[in-house]
């Protein structure tokens, strides 16, 4: 089968495995464990990691009004030279180096504030008895499961200057005009942490839903103060639900596009437009897959935190 | 305690009114007789009706559907496999990279993994002719490339909750490995994958930023059709449209959340007869 010609790791004999058993090792012996290692793994190398690589190799190249609309260079000074202005573009033009900050910022913002509002949310859904924690952890994924992008046209509804909020605050008196709330950075917040949400209650609800609650007794009993057990015990506890919450939500809310391209200002846009808009407007290959190669590059730390932390609780 | 639960509950109640009011307002508006979106007008099912004769949107609703199912089905095939190798094959080489490939499709901002998938197709075709142009096809192998990430983490995780010792113990018992994998993994992992199958199906239905990178000219899906239209602003049809989605979705989503809850309930029972009938 494909795998001895492509780089898709079978064990190629018995010593390479220190555990297989049960399933593992049966389909060892029947040959079947190459066979079903390799289609997945076959499917993820082609389909995931090696657009990364082609990725990479078109931000070193030119865009050329050809099909596809880039050239690659032919010698290594020209590549550089491509490369060189691609890159330079992103470090000189404030669109590019601002949009990268103006994300940071706002994804890190949002994180927070899905935090804590997030935290109390599942905290109460953890310590809800029975049968309404069901109910109220079915709340929660619900949303999840019908569609985001209507979800944040539902917001458009809410914050025009004619919307419902609006409609509130002058008719209770607080202002007599609208207050322009679509396209402001403030809608964009509205939208990451509404549509974020669950990614941050749904990690921590696990977490601290296996929280050993006699400790809280024990610190209580010696005489803790239920805010001081908090703190010291049960927050420190929730660290790892704390980490994988916020990291749901932060690496996906940097790449944002829908949202910031619905409610977000024009004037600054987040990088995830400005990476879709050099596409699809400019059509300048090139330097739209550079401003995704540099995306990368500031993600890779938090990916890599995430892959480990899943790693490290899927094996226990 | 008291005044900490009172806490919890505000939180809890605004939490939700944060989650659903907006939804409901958005339904409510469907049913308004008025254009302007937000001016009611008196009650109307019109903008129902005008919608089941815009061929433009059932067109790119049955595009929509027949992605979903067709990458649905094919990430869950994927997937399963994915999680089975994750749980229960051991060590293999290359294991930290192919867990890492399974994980890191979950949280990959869209805009990054449409355009690479783009290059990658663009490539292809240049190099081996295949896949010719863009359309459908592209579409649904972007999908089921990030849905089967879901599926591998629910049924791995599914696998993990569950004790090997019971397919060790049937295959001491002398079942062969293929009726172990029938009578015992299967049904055990199926509640998953039916979820795993659901969750794909709904992220392929409503995936914008990936489809639009990788639809050729000729192919609009259902998302990218509203996308174009929800930038001009809110109307009363995209309203009815997506109460439209949203019930249907949340429908479909309680229904077979209830029928795999009392499936399990079930299962549990007869293992505790099975138990106790032993004892």
């Amino acid at each position: 089968m494909a795998s001895d010609t492509t780089q898709a790791p079978a064990a190629d004999d018995a010593s390479t495995q220190e555990q297989a058993h049960g399933f593992g090792d049966w389909f060892n012996r029947i040959g079947w464990r190459k066979l079903i290692i390799t289609i997945p793994y076959f499917w993820l190398l082609l389909f995931f990691l090696t657009p990364f690589a082609i990725v990479l190799v078109i931000s070193f190249s030119e865009a050329a009004i050809a099909i596809p609309p880039f050239r690659i260079g032919t010698s290594w000074s020209e590549i550089m030279e491509m490369a060189s202005y691609n890159f330079g573009l992103l470090a000189d033009d404030s669109l590019y180096w601002w949009g990268y900050l103006n994300s940071v910022k706002i994804a890190a913002i949002s994180t927070v504030f899905c935090l804590l509002l997030g935290y109390p949310m599942a905290y109460g859904i953890a310590r809800a008895n029975g049968a309404w924690r069901n109910i109220l952890l079915l709340l929660v994924i619900l949303p999840f499961w019908t569609s985001f992008l209507l979800r944040i046209y539902a917001w458009m509804g809410m914050l025009s200057n004619n919307g419902l909020i609006n409609d509130i605050l002058t008719g209770i008196g607080i202002t007599s005009e609208p207050i322009q709330m679509m396209n402001t950075d403030f809608a964009v917040y509205i939208g990451i942490v509404y549509s974020y949400l669950p990614f941050m209650i749904l990690p921590l609800f696990a977490n601290l839903e296996r929280l050993d609650l006699t400790l809280n007794e024990a610190a209580m009993d010696l005489g803790s103060r239920p805010w001081r057990t908090f703190i010291d015990v049960t927050l420190p506890l929730s660290l790892p639900g704390i980490v994988a919450g916020s990291l749901l939500v932060f690496i996906p809310a940097t790449g944002e596009y829908v949202i910031p391209a619905l409610l977000g200002r024009s004037d600054s846009p987040m990088i995830g437009k400005v990476l879709a808009d050099e596409f699809f407007l400019n059509r300048d290959w090139p330097v739209a897959s550079a401003v995704a190669v540099v995306l990368l590059v500031l993600l890779v730390v938090p990916i890599m935190a995430f892959n480990h932390y899943n790693a490290k609780e899927q094996e226990g | 305690m008291g005044k900490r639960s009172t806490f919890l509950v505000s939180v809890l109640c605004f939490g939700f009114a944060f989650f659903y009011v907006p939804i409901f307002v958005m339904m409510f508006y469907s049913f308004n007789r008025s254009r302007l979106a937000t001016v009611w007008g008196g009650f109307s099912t019109q903008w129902y009706g005008k919608l089941f004769e815009n061929d433009q949107i059932i067109d790119a609703a049955l595009l929509s559907l027949r992605i979903a199912v067709v990458s649905a089905t094919m990430a869950v095939i994927l997937g399963t496999m994915a999680g089975l190798i994750l749980a229960r094959m051991g060590r293999f080489k290359g294991r930290t990279l192919f867990s890492g490939m399974i994980s890191a499709p979950l949280i990959m901002p869209d805009v990054i993994t449409g355009l690479s998938l783009l290059l990658l197709f663009v490539t292809l075709q240049q190099w081996t002719g295949w896949p010719a142009g863009r359309g459908a096809t592209t579409i649904t192998i972007a999908h089921i490339t990030f849905s089967m990430a879901y599926v591998a983490v629910i049924v791995q995780s599914r696998l993990l909750s569950m004790d090997e010792s019971l397919e060790e113990a049937a295959m001491d018992l002398g079942s062969t490995p293929l009726r172990v994998m029938f009578d015992v993994t299967l049904p055990i992992i199926a509640p998953a994958m039916v979820s795993g199958w659901l969750l794909a199906f709904t992220l392929s239905l409503d995936d914008l930023v990936i489809a639009s990178f990788t639809a050729g000219p000729g192919a609009t899906t259902l998302p990218m059709l509203i996308f174009s239209k929800v930038k001009l602003g809110v109307t009363p049809d995209i309203n009815a449209l997506a109460t439209l989605i949203v019930l249907v979705v949340a429908i479909g989503v309680a229904g077979a959340g209830y029928i795999m809850y009392r499936t399990e309930k079930r299962r549990e029972r007869d293992v505790q007869m099975a138990v106790a009938g032993n004892e």
